[in-house]
């Protein structure tokens, strides 16, 4: 069995600063990880491979400096890492990077046998928008299913799995076919730690190097800005609120609980009534 | 079990771990070096200032890649009490030099950059492993390291030792005592985000041109200590730390004083209107020599903080850290080479290497000085500065007094303070410990 | 590098992608449409939520709003279709066929751009559940046209295009996406992030029914089962009126209980910040913020939350948002509307009481008069 998971460098949204004039991101000091949501996708994959044999192959698409996750990623116990880079990418907005993954996924099949299953996360923390994961689905012609809670059943030599997915209001069970897309809920399991041994070879493994020729793109059109049909115009900090919280204290001899009562249904007022006639329905 | 040898082992990947690493790795030896972070430098806290030179030694072009944040163009000495502080600002335009002599970095990214130059020098690098112990043989000989990995352990000649100040590893495997509360001191630090014009600004600084700031005083409310603000770029590193006895003693907590700190009035407003990320504590070896411990032994090297090797007076951790990592790494090549085991009695070799450095040296001149700004805290820290503001404004505040009256003030407010005699041998026994 | 693109990339100016040059063949398209996501015979409220958007687009557009009603024909079809004229549709496109019993992606993937390309619309919106996620990330790559995820604000400039607004990088910034030269022009909102709008009795107008080529045997993947979540595990978070929330403030996953004893004296929902659903004290579906539920209640109680832009984004919609810190100036101050500097752990078992006392003392005088 062959596994691709695509992975994404992020910077920890936790840690970033805006720029208070410019409004642009200041960069210094913000660490980047591996894009939570995607060691979800990678620990699901690296269980797979352990029962079914074959290989995890993990893919990014970033600057060099996302080797850093590639090189985890191996600690973790994948196989081989494979980085897209080329500054023909910058810029490119999900239509974009569905288009290069993609090519690069077509390309890692011919070079070390087609995938099975290509994993992705959720979303992403940068990003956010769960599109990439459709996006290379669509592009290579493979069966997509998001928002996967677990891989229940796997049939190798009959090619069908069945996977529960998270939907609103309960889990649907579905049974499809190989090679599939997994985009891979959070929470479903914990990346595992890597042996001493894993972590040795990870140290010591090169990191497959890719530009976009190298991956096989022939329409550089497709590829970053050029090819991304949306464009940003205006990036803008949210407008702060002009005045803070009004603290409130207690009042002479009187309870803080009564007075933020007060002041709340004061400003709410129809909310007291609402509330009254829900308690009566007890 | 994993059945490879390596020549060494380093453990940690700070200055000290890094720069021994390098240098056996550029020497050709088999080099793996653990570190427990997810990256190196990731749980690394400092100031911080580089100095060039020590690193020049190690790796002479790091200015062509390497992090840095700004150059040191000036260093200013604060004396503060509650209110004010007198201050020595040294700036020198031959600061603005071709190659600088001292720049502040980040350590998260400056030590990340080291941990690629190792890699690039043939070292194995790998980090989210914690050497959880020291393997040693039936005669005592450390011979390798466990680690909390599963796949068993790992085998080497001669471990380094470069797990920073606190030292578990040697202490736990019994080569070294931990170090005492009177040795050691914790500092707390802050990083302020503010946009880089609004640095320059406030420090007057353009460019990379960069400022020190080192302030003893009544802000260490009578207890041995510092507090210190360095420029970067996008940020301002400001932090307080005091011996870890007197924190123990006042049951004071390094957070109140960094607050106190940076609510002081000279300090408040370089750093108005900042965002605030990254809070850490971290321990900071001052014992100075008389607190260094056993060197090496059997199969065994310790540096950098591990080995106490810090120059509280100088603030200067990080130079000893790599130039003794470097030297240690020397003496194991030279004891290689020579095709001899890694014992006890040729690894001395690193000892005596470090005793014809300025390591030694530095810390020998300075070795009383730890004693004495202990046992005086009191008046170092608390009287002193607060005479010294009491003098700067009774000199500068014009209010009709004559001024022979005046100096008869300052004279009389020193005395009744500290006798004479007090005075004169506070005055005496620091120029002694500096000598 | 997926979107939202680097802030730092100049806006406008300079670049030739930037500026419109629409492409004859899109000239014909037109009109707004919003998908109304229905699975199990419930319309997804978010449909509704899209509609008022929708009717505000198409009017200074001065276009039409169709709504897009996929489904297995029968009751559920026909209930939504009629909703679709009382929420404001001019008409509605229906794509009715058993092979759209159950929300599949294939299926609804080929009916959705089959409609699309028939008609024509020039702009598409869709709620951003896991249904029209998983939807319009398939219908935009297979139109190749662009799309505007978790979009917060919707407009049209002056030139007739769309803006959409969305946060990126964690909250800490907005910034306002435009496909200029793809039609259509698509874009998800979360649910709860715009108003409802009100609900007007209605005739049902003009339907536009689409038969679709679409067969049971092309489509691979099969429906085994649905297991609908458990009673306890459904919260109506996003949808309540009052939601009282806890966070790292409450030290203990003991001491949460205080929220869920204040929520149960209001009879509101309750909710937390993340780091609690990452110590497993409270399950996932109760997270509020970037990564959990947007609210809009008239009323938030945040009881020991700090206030991160995380969770910040998730609340912003609140009518009334009170804060419960012993940290005057923890960040939830510059957006809580009223607060109280004090621990939560002994302040909730009070304002409990007080609540259950005021609320009690009206009904009694309620029910007395
Ligand atoms: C607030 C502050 C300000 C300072 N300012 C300055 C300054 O301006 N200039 C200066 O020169 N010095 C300064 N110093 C001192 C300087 O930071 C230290 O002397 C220097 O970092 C010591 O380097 P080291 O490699 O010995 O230890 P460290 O940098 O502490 O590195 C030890 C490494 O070992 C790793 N480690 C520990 N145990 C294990 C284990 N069991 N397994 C694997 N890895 C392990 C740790 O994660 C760490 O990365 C300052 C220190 C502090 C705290
Ligand atoms: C990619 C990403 C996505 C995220 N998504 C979300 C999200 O969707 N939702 C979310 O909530 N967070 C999210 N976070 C986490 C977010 O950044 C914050 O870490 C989190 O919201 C903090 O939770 P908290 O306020 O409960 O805890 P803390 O930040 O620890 O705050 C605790 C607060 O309680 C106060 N307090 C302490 N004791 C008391 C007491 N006795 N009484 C009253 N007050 C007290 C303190 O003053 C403090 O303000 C996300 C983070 C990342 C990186
Ligand atoms: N640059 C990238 N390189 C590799 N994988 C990516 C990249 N961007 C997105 N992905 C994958 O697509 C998923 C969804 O991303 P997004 O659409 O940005 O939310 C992520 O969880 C990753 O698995």
């Amino acid at each position: 069995m062959h596994i691709v998971v695509c992975i994404k460098q992020v910077p920890d949204s936790a840690q970033i600063r805006v720029h208070p004039v410019t409004n642009t991101i200041m960069r210094q000091g913000v660490p980047t990880i591996i894009n939570p949501y995607d060691l979800f996708a990678l620990e699901e994959a690296l269980r797979l491979r352990d029962r079914f044999g074959g290989a995890v192959t993990v893919l990014t698409m970033g600057p060099p400096s996302a080797e850093d996750s590639l090189r985890k990623a191996l600690t973790f116990g994948a196989d081989r890492a494979v980085l897209l880079t080329d500054r023909f990418f910058a810029g490119s907005d999900t239509l974009a990077t569905s288009f290069a993954l993609a090519t690069a996924i077509t390309r890692i099949g011919e070079t070390w046998g087609a995938p099975d299953i290509v994993f992705t996360g959720k979303q992403t923390i940068d990003g956010d928008t769960a599109q990439v994961g459709p996006g290379i689905a669509k592009r290579l012609g493979l069966i997509q299913v998001t928002y996967v809670a677990k891989v229940a059943e796997l049939d190798p030599e009959g090619r069908t799995i069945t996977l529960e997915r998270r939907a609103e209001g309960g889990t649907q069970v579905l049974k499809s076919q190989l090679p599939c897309l997994i985009a891979m809920l959070e929470g479903t399991n914990e990346v595992r730690r890597g042996t001493m041994a894993d972590a040795l070879s990870a140290a010591r493994a090169e990191i497959v190097k890719w530009n976009a020729k190298d991956a096989g793109v022939e329409d550089l059109g497709k590829c970053g800005l050029k090819g991304s049909p949306t464009i940003v115009k205006r990036v803008f900090a949210p407008a702060a609120r002009s005045e803070k919280a009004k603290v409130i204290e207690a009042p002479e001899g009187g309870s803080l609980a009564d007075a933020l009562i007060a002041d709340v249904f004061a400003r709410q007022p129809h909310l007291e009534a609402d509330l009254t006639a829900l308690a009566r329905g007890f | 079990m994993i059945d490879e040898k390596f020549d060494a082992i380093v453990v940690g990947a700070g200055m000290a771990g890094n720069g021994a690493a390098y240098t056996l790795a550029k020497r050709g030896l088999k080099v793996l070096q653990l570190e427990r972070g997810e990256y190196s430098g990731s749980k690394n806290v400092q100031g911080a200032i580089l100095y060039s030179d020590m690193l020049e030694k190690i790796i002479p072009d790091f200015r062509e890649d390497a992090p840095l944040e700004r150059h040191l163009v000036e260093q200013r000495f604060w004396m503060m009490d509650d209110r004010s502080h007198v201050g020595l600002h040294y700036r020198s335009e031959d600061f603005n030099e071709e190659a600088p002599n001292r720049y502040t970095i980040i350590r998260a990214q400056f030590d990340k950059w080291f941990s690629g130059k190792v890699r690039e020098a043939g070292a194995l690098v790998v980090c989210e492993t914690t050497v959880t112990e020291l393997v040693q043989d039936a005669y005592g000989k450390v011979i390798g390291v466990k680690t909390d990995r599963g796949g068993g352990q790992i085998h080497a000649d001669v471990v380094v030792l470069a797990e920073g100040v606190s030292g578990l590893l040697g202490t736990r495997a019994g080569l070294r005592k931990i170090p005492k509360p009177t040795d050691v001191a914790l500092a707390v630090k802050e990083m302020h985000f503010l946009p880089q014009e609004t640095i320059e600004d406030r420090f007057l600084l353009k460019g990379d041109e960069g400022v020190v700031i080192e302030a003893a005083g009544t802000i260490s409310e009578g207890m041995t200590g510092m507090g210190f603000i360095y420029t970067n770029k996008e940020c301002i590193s400001l932090g307080i730390g005091c011996l870890v006895s007197d924190f123990q003693k006042t049951g004071r907590s390094p957070y109140q004083l960094l607050e106190t700190f940076k609510q002081h009035p000279s300090v408040a407003p370089l750093i108005a209107g900042s965002e605030v990320k990254e809070y850490a504590a971290h321990l900071i070896p001052e014992g100075g020599y008389k607190a260094i411990p056993q060197l090496f032994g059997d199969g065994w090297v310790v540096v950098g903080d591990a080995a106490q090797l810090n120059n509280a007076i100088h603030r200067e951790g990080s130079n000893l850290a790599m130039t003794s990592g470097r030297i240690a790494a020397e003496a194991i090549f030279q004891v290689k080479s020579r095709k001899e085991p890694m014992t006890a009695q040729n690894l001395s070799l690193y000892k005596t290497l470090l005793e014809q450095s300025f390591i030694i040296k530095d810390l020998k001149k300075y070795k009383d000085m730890p004693q004495l700004l202990h046992i005086q805290s009191q008046n170092f820290f608390l009287t002193y500065p607060q005479l010294v503001s009491k003098a700067m404004q009774n000199f500068v505040r014009v209010d009709g007094t004559p001024k022979i009256e005046k100096e008869k003030m300052t004279l009389k407010s020193f005395t009744s303070a500290r006798s004479w005699a007090g005075l004169f041998g506070d005055a005496f026994r620091l120029a002694r410990a500096w000598r | 590098m997926s979107e939202p693109k680097k802030p730092q990339a100049p806006a406008a100016g300079g670049r030739a992608s930037t500026k419109k040059e629409l492409p004859e063949h899109f000239k014909a398209y037109k009109h707004v449409w919003v998908f109304i996501e229905q699975e199990r015979g419930q319309v997804h409220p978010v449909s509704w939520e899209l509609m008022g958007e929708g009717r505000k687009l198409a009017d200074k557009l001065n276009v039409e709003l169709a709504a897009v009603v996929l489904g297995a024909e029968g009751e559920t079809v026909r209930h939504a279709v009629a909703e679709a004229f009382c929420y404001g549709a001019d008409l509605v496109y229906v794509g009715a066929d058993a092979v759209l019993a159950d929300y599949r992606n294939e299926a609804y993937t080929a009916a959705m751009t089959d409609l699309v390309n028939t008609y024509k619309p020039e702009i598409l919106l869709l709620g951003a559940t896991t249904l029209g996620r998983d939807l319009a990330g398939a219908v935009a790559t297979t139109l190749l046209t662009g799309l505007t995820a978790d979009s917060t604000e919707l407009d049209v400039d002056a030139d007739g295009s769309l803006a959409a607004t969305r946060p990126t990088f964690g909250g800490s910034l907005l910034c306002t996406i435009y496909t200029l030269n793809y039609r259509p022009q698509m874009a998800t909102v979360r649910p709860r992030v715009m108003a409802m709008p009100e609900r007007v009795e209605k005739p049902i107008g003009r339907v536009v029914e689409h038969a679709l080529q679409i067969r049971e045997a092309d489509i691979v993947t099969k429906i085994l089962s649905f297991l609908p979540d458990r009673d306890s595990n459904k919260s109506n978070l996003a949808y309540a009126d009052v939601v009282v929330a806890g966070g790292m403030g409450l030290g203990s996953p003991e001491n949460f209980q205080l929220v869920r004893q204040l929520a149960a004296a209001m009879g509101a929902e309750y909710g937390c910040s993340r780091p609690l659903v990452q110590k497993g004290w409270v399950t996932s579906d109760r997270q509020i913020g970037q990564t959990g539920k947007t609210i809009r209640p008239r009323l938030y109680i945040a009881a020991g939350i700090s206030g991160a832009i995380q969770h910040r984004v998730g609340v912003e919609g609140a009518d009334l948002i009170v804060a419960i810190n012993t940290d005057k100036n923890a960040p939830i101050m510059d957006f809580a509307h009223v607060a109280v500097v004090t621990d939560a752990i002994r302040f909730l078992p009070m304002l409990t009481d007080a609540f259950k006392r005021r609320l009690s003392a009206h009904s009694r005088d309620k029910m007395a008069s």
